[in-house]
């Protein structure tokens, strides 16, 4: 049940990328916080993060936890979207050869594991290179 | 505030896979050397660091466990976690407990048994010290989040995979003259670089192994040492230091950057009134062999960036002008994660007493340490001195 409640909890993130932005000094926060790092507010104001950015730096995991051995080898970068906004994701639909830093990507919802025994489906966010 | 010293040291005659010895068993050794090379008969309190006795061998409440095995009595026992700088921060409650004037002999120790699950469940419990909904959700490991440091590093300031490498020969090659080590054996670049890709750019052979062990060590008031513990030179704590940041390494402005350590170390090198050009050794926190690069940047010991040339241009060599690890750091001692920090201060307690033997750094007056927890989400650094 645990597994369950957890990830339920967290769908306006992966599935919506819900951010809060500080109503007073105008940070956005992934997943949202209660209270402000930057000024000490606690009132915020629901956004969605930007559909696009580019590759902050990745890697290739080529040894992967359990729960991710039949995908390996895959891509896992950290993304700075257009909105400033910078998290982790994986890299998708790509070949890890052509992955460079600075890279242009645009957000992707896919599914990113799949959960234990019961094999609870679990979707996300992943990062697609952008071709010119 | 009292002055304190470290009066004792003490960890397993070897570490590494220790599979006839228990949990309890390992800390019980080490913290037996600790208290015979003090020469004491009693301890007031005793601080444990230990990241993650629940998930490697099922085993909670470990203060009341350990306290009641090594036969101490009834004392104030706590259980301290920072990740992987768990033994550093343990060290630093018993520096503080002594400097308070609440307790006069404790006990620092740190101790992990890993080796008991299988490597699934290893990295998984190793996994927990990154964020679990924003990080590991996504399939990151910490090979990987240290993996992404090297490439930002890289790309930012032109360190080279060959720069990498050297960080683990040279810890290596220090590792081989210290026989408790897992691995104390000598590499080469080319046997680094070509060996099994586990997170690109790193390979096995930047990342420090997975490691039975435990070490402690005893620290009471500066007066008592030179009063009572004559046996050893009288090392006295200047300096302790601890900061923290993100867990999530992406929330970080410059992924180059441990800001935790930088912080830490200023913290420390403040109240010891010191500069990093004092330091005459030092042992950081080489989790990866990235992570020795930038600890040593964000020390001071180096510029940001330079660190990777220093490696290549044996600064931090033994003989150099600030060794670095002269232990074999994590690479080669191994890294039973909740007892590094405390091995990394026997470490430095030898070199200023003078009982290093071949990896002795001549005239050693001033050592250091650097502890730290995930990607850098905590650091715990200390400086000692010899009076």
């Amino acid at each position: 049940m645990g597994i369950t409640a957890r990830n339920w909890r967290e769908y306006p993130q992966r599935y919506r990328m819900e951010a809060a932005k500080c109503n007073k000094c105008g940070k956005i926060f992934f997943p949202p916080r209660l209270v402000c790092n930057e000024c000490g507010n606690r009132e915020f104001e629901q956004v969605k993060l930007a559909g696009e950015g580019k590759l902050k730096t990745f890697t290739v995991i080529r040894v992967a936890p359990s729960n991710f051995i039949d995908e390996q080898p895959y891509a896992v970068g950290i993304v700075e979207l257009t909105d400033g906004v910078s998290t982790l994701m994986q890299i998708t639909d790509c070949d890890p050869d052509e992955l460079s830093i600075g890279m242009r990507v645009k957000i992707e919802f896919r599914k990113v594991q799949t959960e234990g025994d019961a094999g609870i489906l679990m979707y996300g966010y992943k990062a697609v290179p952008l071709r010119e | 505030m009292r002055d304190v010293a470290v009066i004792g040291i003490g960890m397993n005659e070897k570490w590494g896979e220790l599979w006839e010895k228990s949990f309890r068993t390992i800390f019980v050794e080490a913290a037996l050397n600790a208290i015979d090379d003090a020469k004491i008969d009693k301890i007031d309190a005793m601080y444990i660091g230990c990241m993650s006795g629940g998930l490697f061998v099922g085993q909670e409440h470990i203060g009341s466990l350990l306290a009641d095995y090594l036969g101490t009595g009834p004392i104030p026992a706590t259980r301290i976690e920072s990740a992987c700088a768990s033994g550093g921060l343990a060290f630093r409650q018993a520096f503080i407990d002594v400097a308070s004037g609440m307790s006069d002999i404790v006990l620092a120790g740190g101790v992990e048994k890993m080796l008991d699950v299988d490597g699934g469940a290893t990295t998984y419990a190793l996994s927990t010290a990154a964020d679990q909904e924003y990080e590991c959700f996504h399939g990151i490991t910490f090979p990987g989040l240290y993996a992404m440091i090297a490439n930002a590093h890289m790309h930012k300031y032109g360190t080279t995979r060959k720069q990498l490498a050297q960080v683990a020969v040279k810890n290596h090659k220090n590792g081989s003259m210290n026989p408790r080590n897992q691995f104390p054996f000598e590499t080469d670049i080319d046997s680094v670089i070509n060996s099994v890709m586990i997170a690109d750019p790193l390979t096995i052979m930047d990342c420090s192994p997975v490691t039975d062990g435990a070490a402690a060590v005893i620290l009471c008031p500066l007066d008592l040492a030179k009063e009572k513990f004559k046996d050893h030179p009288v090392i006295q704590v200047i300096g302790s230091g601890h900061a923290t940041d993100s867990i999530a390494l992406h929330s970080r402005k410059d992924l180059t950057w441990l800001s935790a350590v930088e912080l830490s170390g200023k913290n420390t090198y403040k109240m010891a009134d010191k500069n990093p050009s004092d330091i005459d050794v030092c042992e950081v926190h080489d989790c990866f062999t990235i992570a020795e690069i930038c600890a040593t940047e964000a020390l001071g010991f180096f510029e940001p960036g330079k660190g990777g040339m220093a490696v290549q241009d044996d600064v931090t060599a033994i003989e150099g002008k600030i060794p670095i690890n002269t232990s074999g750091g994590l690479k080669s001692k191994g890294h039973p994660v909740g007892a590094t920090g405390i091995a990394q201060i026997l470490e430095i307690t030898e070199q200023l007493r003078g009982d290093s033997g071949k990896r002795q750094v001549k005239d050693a007056k001033i050592g250091m340490t650097q502890n730290m927890g995930g990607s850098g989400g905590s650091s715990v650094c200390h400086i000692l001195e010899v009076k």
